[in-house]
């Protein structure tokens, strides 16, 4: 990520152009970080203020505010320009609180590990 | 250097990026680094229902370092061109 001079900010990959505009960040481990830019470097290390964690499980989902983040740039996976003129989400999804759907995250989580090792051990029966 | 100066080209092309955690992003190239990452305007998700969280977002900046695939248009690559640019690498680097 180069620095980008003033004329540059038309065409370079310079996160420049998100500067103080409210941004969506995917992290490494599936994460859903919202927020405003307010720092960027060269590492996509950023600066997030105001922000917040989207969780979304089926139907539901949460936002969870953090406050102000450090993020580092290795961890980044993508960082999207939300536009304020459209819905951030699809109209059918529901707000529940955090203890909710810190729940929902739960029976998911314990839903897939359950199918994982249920692979595992059909894997493990497979002598062929 | 050469897939930075062949995605250089490529700028103002619609591609489908597709990331290493599954997520497929179409859009139109907007710009490349030396890092090759990538950044996207007019994006918008082909599984769309799969990731709710990206509806509103339109222009994407994509870290290079999570990249799959980034698929083209098939006319869209003059594949001699790239060829002796590949040899000459090989031959020079």
């Amino acid at each position: 990520m180069s620095w980008a001079g003033p004329e540059d900010i038309y065409l370079s990959t310079s996160l420049a152009s998100y500067l103080d505009r409210k941004i969506l960040v995917l992290l490494r481990d599936g994460r859903k970080l919202m927020g405003t830019l307010r720092s960027f470097d060269q590492f996509a290390n950023a600066v997030l203020e105001g922000a917040c964690e989207r969780v979304i499980v089926d139907e539901k989902y949460c936002d969870i505010p953090l406050g102000l983040y450090v993020i580092r740039g290795e961890n980044v996976v993508l960082i999207g320009e939300m536009d304020t003129e459209r819905e951030e989400l699809p109209p059918h999804m529901i707000r529940v609180s955090e203890t909710e759907i810190k729940r929902a995250q739960k029976v998911e989580s314990e839903a897939s590990e359950l199918r994982g090792t249920m692979r595992k051990r059909m894997e493990f029966l497979d002598f062929d | 250097m050469l897939f930075f100066s062949y995605f250089k080209d490529l700028v103002g092309q619609e591609v489908t990026v597709e990331l290493k955690n599954d997520l497929e992003i179409r859009g139109t190239l907007h710009s490349v680094d030396q890092y090759l990452n990538i950044k996207l305007e007019n994006t918008h998700v082909v599984d769309q229902d799969k990731f709710p969280h990206m509806l509103s977002v339109r222009n994407c900046f994509i870290r290079g370092s999570v990249v799959r695939y980034v698929q083209l248009p098939p006319d869209g690559v003059d594949v001699d061109l790239l060829h002796d640019a590949a040899r000459r690498e090989a031959r020079g680097g």
